[in-house]
């Protein structure tokens, strides 16, 4: 039972992780519509960063709040000079476009910073084991991080003007315009905004992997299936997808297929999750009547 | 600002040549693929053997994405199914080349039957996330104790390259590198051909009718699940022939060779070649192979960089890719409007 | 004039659609355009919007707009209930609402809301509803309302009666008498309803294949029958 607990204790912890990268992807699906496949490269670009704010001198939560500056400046320059160009091409276009920055911003992180793995400080140190042995006290900080960003996210979209212009920019370009709301300025945002969570994901999983250029992609993978599962147009459910994945991904890896297999885990929800109820367990269906 | 022809390609192509134009065109193609045999060295020769696989692999990949618009980023995923057939077939039970290219073939058809099948019920981005996971998913699963006692786990298997048969050596003087660049043409070239033969039919015109209007299509009756699980069993048994002779020239394979990087290198060669193009499935080939040589020797970081920024440029500026520069240069030249 | 067209010129692509078009709605005053099907009605909205290329001259209140982005003549006051009705159907009647009002600073915006429930009082009642769950009617309901809550000068309206039944229809146009007579919006209405155009406007123009056939008061053209019967088909 102990081991089962220290499992379900670290995959919550992992789901953690999860969460806040699915809560980056749904943001962006969200303001525009799309997937994007390079955010994982962002996320790790980002947490570079930080480290060498860090290692400038910062105090950690300000070298925090810089990054986050700065991730989502990065974020509103890629979706204007690269998505712009290309927003009314085929979907043919915009894959491909994701995964030219995937490439280039990957081994641009490896060519600017190395690729030798770098230690990666946590915030929340200093506590010995928390909650009777099962959880550290980064994974105890960063899960509470997750949840935080998740409720500021949530109370963003659902309760303030600008969430809400966000979200009717991304479902009604068309209409959006006809209320008086600059759509573009608002996918910008959405990029931003995505490309600031990702950030945070990025220096809450640093402390645990240790940082290289290639930290994230398999997180990335978790993060999709967590985010579909949850379904793709709910900022909460993916949260919730992102925590699921972690415990499933740990108890099947400890318990049915070994930790080799782990990152199938990912894929076989992914395609499950498609395939039987595309709008994911917690998705909203859209009803359209002419 | 489009990566996909409205209109099908082939049909915009040029008007009927006349047979003499068509030999000659024929000849010096011929003239072209042969004279490595003799112009080039072990190595180059070896190079090109690869670009001429990696373009094979890449028409594969354009079967089912380019000319039916089923975003696929795992095609990687067949190229290794195909090379693992191969390489346990020969390896473990001793089987000769020959014999394990049509079962490779078969065995990657299945595969991508299967694939396509719950493909159905995705578009576009769900159905490259899928895809994108499943290439990423691949060497985990190669790389799997469970497997390690046929697939050589980590370490791989190797293999030997098809000797050349007795009655050709009687005649000429052809090393076994000659003779698998030969092999890989005269296969390649067969593929090629069945491509050509389904696309310029009914056949073609109904994927590239699916994939531009698929209510209209429907509507006209045509059976669409039927097309599109079809597409994907071709294209992987395609880029699986290309994985089974990638195995011989190579004379190895391992889980490592197969990352979800070799995915996306087809996917870049299809847009930079040509998308929904046979000739662009050639160029795609001679990029995949030769860039990433040249630029792993600027940096470690280089190919990956210069792979992304091309494929950015050619998305934003040439969206039909090199094959239709080529088209609109030959018609512009002949005076023909493009 | 509110809103004063001269020369317009618009299309999609490399084809002309308009061919020049001088047209006006004055103050308070309602304009209708009428026409067949394809003969640029909802081209011209289209183009008065900034929503297709255009050329020519559309004043609003004796400022230019041609050339301007949709959003911004939006926000000089044009409220556009586009064919399609334009309903944000993945949203909440309250958050259709909210989006209508996106762009005031004014403190009103709760009584406006208040008088729209009481010209709509079927919406409050589908108020936490998502938008594509009501019925045609209500949809259009919606879509004028969330017009309104601009407090927009012009309101432009591309075939309010479509695909709704008589009744409803009634009711609609009851609506936009009602618009006339308590707010001072001028209103532009294309139409293929010609009968209850005509009841409702000033002004009529009627558009054929892009160009303007005949203008005039909308009573005139309503009782000459030689006009009805060739043109109108009634």
């Amino acid at each position: 039972m102990d081991a089962f607990l220290l499992q379900l204790a670290a995959g919550i912890a992992t789901g953690g992780i999860y969460a806040s990268v699915a809560l980056a992807i749904v943001m962006i699906y969200q303001a525009t519509h799309h997937v994007n496949f390079a955010q994982g490269e962002m996320a790790t670009l980002s947490t570079f960063i930080a480290l060498t704010f860090i290692q400038a001198g910062f105090p950690y939560w300000v070298a925090f709040g810089a990054t986050l500056a700065v991730s989502f400046v990065m974020g509103a320059l890629v979706e204007r000079l690269i998505m712009r160009p290309v927003q009314h091409a085929p979907i043919l276009t915009h894959v491909g476009v994701y995964i030219g920055m995937l490439l280039i911003i990957g081994n641009l992180t490896g060519w600017v910073f190395g690729y030798t793995t770098k230690v990666f400080p946590s915030p929340f140190e200093g506590g010995g084991p928390m909650l009777g042995g099962l959880l550290s006290a980064h994974q105890l900080g960063s899960v509470g991080v997750t949840l935080g960003v998740l409720v500021l996210v949530y109370l963003f979209f659902t309760k303030t003007s600008l969430g809400l212009a966000m979200r009717a920019a991304a479902y009604n370009p068309r209409s959006a315009r006809l209320v008086g709301i600059r759509v573009d300025v608002m996918l910008a945002l959405g990029w931003g905004l995505a490309a600031a969570i990702g950030s945070v994901a990025g220096m809450m999983v640093a402390p645990i992997v240790f940082l290289d250029p290639n930290m994230m992609l398999g997180i990335l993978l978790y993060a999709f299936a967590g985010a579909l599962l949850g379904g793709i147009d709910n900022p909460p459910g993916a949260v919730a997808g992102g925590f699921l994945v972690g415990v499933l991904e740990n108890l099947a890896g400890a318990y049915i297929v070994g930790t080799e297999l782990k990152l199938s885990v990912a894929l076989v929800i992914i395609i499950g999750v498609l395939v039987l109820k595309p709008s994911g367990l917690f998705g909203r269906v859209v009803f359209s009547r002419v | 600002m489009s990566a996909i022809q409205e209109t099908p390609g082939l049909a915009a192509a040029a008007p009927r040549a006349s047979v003499a134009r068509r030999g000659a065109w024929l000849a010096l193609g011929l003239a072209v693929a042969l004279a490595p045999l003799w112009l080039l060295e072990s190595f180059h020769l070896f190079q090109l053997t690869m670009a001429v696989i990696m373009s094979l692999a890449v028409l594969g990949l354009n079967i089912v994405t380019g000319y039916n618009g089923q975003i696929s980023l795992g095609h990687g995923a067949f190229f290794a199914i195909g090379a693992y057939v191969t390489a346990i077939l020969m390896a473990q039970a001793d089987w000769s080349f020959y014999a394990t290219l049509p079962f490779a073939a078969a065995i990657c058809g299945m595969v991508g039957y299967a694939v396509g099948l719950p493909a159905l019920r995705l578009g576009g981005l769900y159905l490259a996330l899928v895809t994108f996971s499943l290439a990423v998913a691949v060497p985990q699963l190669l790389k799997h104790r469970a497997l390690e006692g046929w697939t050589g786990g980590v370490q791989g298997l190797f293999l030997m390259k098809p000797e050349p048969p007795a009655w050709l050596t009687a005649r000429v003087a052809i090393t076994p590198d000659q003779f698998m660049y030969l092999l890989a043409l005269v296969v390649a070239a067969l593929c090629y051909l069945l491509a050509w033969n389904l696309i310029r039919g009914r056949i073609g015109r109904a994927l590239m009718a699916t994939r531009d209007h698929p209510t209209a299509a429907e509507a006209m009756g045509m059976d669409i699940a039927a097309l599109k699980t079809r597409a994907f069993a071709v294209s992987a048994m395609i880029t699986g022939v290309a994985g089974a002779l990638s195995a011989a020239a190579v004379e190895f394979v391992a889980p490592d060779s197969f990352t979800f990087l070799l995915s996306i290198s087809l996917f870049v060669g299809m847009v930079v070649g040509g998308v929904a193009s046979i000739l662009g499935s050639v160029f795609g080939g001679l990029f995949v192979l030769f860039v990433p040589n040249i630029a792993e020797s600027i940096s470690r970081a280089a190919p990956g960089v210069i792979y992304g920024i091309i494929l950015i440029v050619f998305l934003f500026v040439l969206p039909d890719g090199v094959a239709g520069l080529v088209r609109r240069v030959l018609a512009r030249l002949g005076g023909r409007a493009p | 004039m509110l809103l004063d067209v001269k020369g317009l010129r618009a299309g999609y692509g490399p084809t002309h659609v308009l061919h020049g078009l001088d047209f006006a709605v004055e103050e308070g005053g309602v304009t209708t355009l009428l026409g067949a099907n394809g003969a640029g009605k909802t081209t011209t909205l289209r183009a008065v919007c900034g929503m297709v290329r255009m050329e020519g001259e559309v004043n609003l209140s004796g400022q230019r707009i041609t050339g301007l982005a949709t959003e911004d003549i939006a926000r000089r006051g044009v409220a556009h209930v586009p064919d399609g009705r334009g309903t944000f159907m993945e949203l909440t009647v309250e958050e259709n609402f909210r989006l209508g009002a996106y762009v005031r600073r004014d403190g009103e915006v709760q009584r406006d809301f208040e008088r729209m429930w009481e010209w709509f009082p079927r919406l409050k009642q589908r108020w936490r509803q998502q938008a594509g769950t009501l019925s045609g009617g209500e949809q259009q309901m919606l879509a004028i309302a969330r017009a309104l809550l601009l407090r927009p000068k012009l309101l432009l309206l591309d075939e309010p009666s479509f695909g709704l039944a008589p009744l409803i229809v009634q009711d609609i146009f009851g609506i936009l008498r009602r618009i006339r007579a308590e707010s001072g919006v001028g209103i532009l209405l294309v139409e293929q309803n010609a009968n209850l155009a005509l009841e409702l406007a000033d002004r009529a123009y009627l558009l054929e294949t892009g160009r303007i056939v005949m203008s005039g008061p909308a009573a005139e053209i309503r009782q000459d029958e030689a006009i009805r019967r060739s043109y109108l088909g009634y």
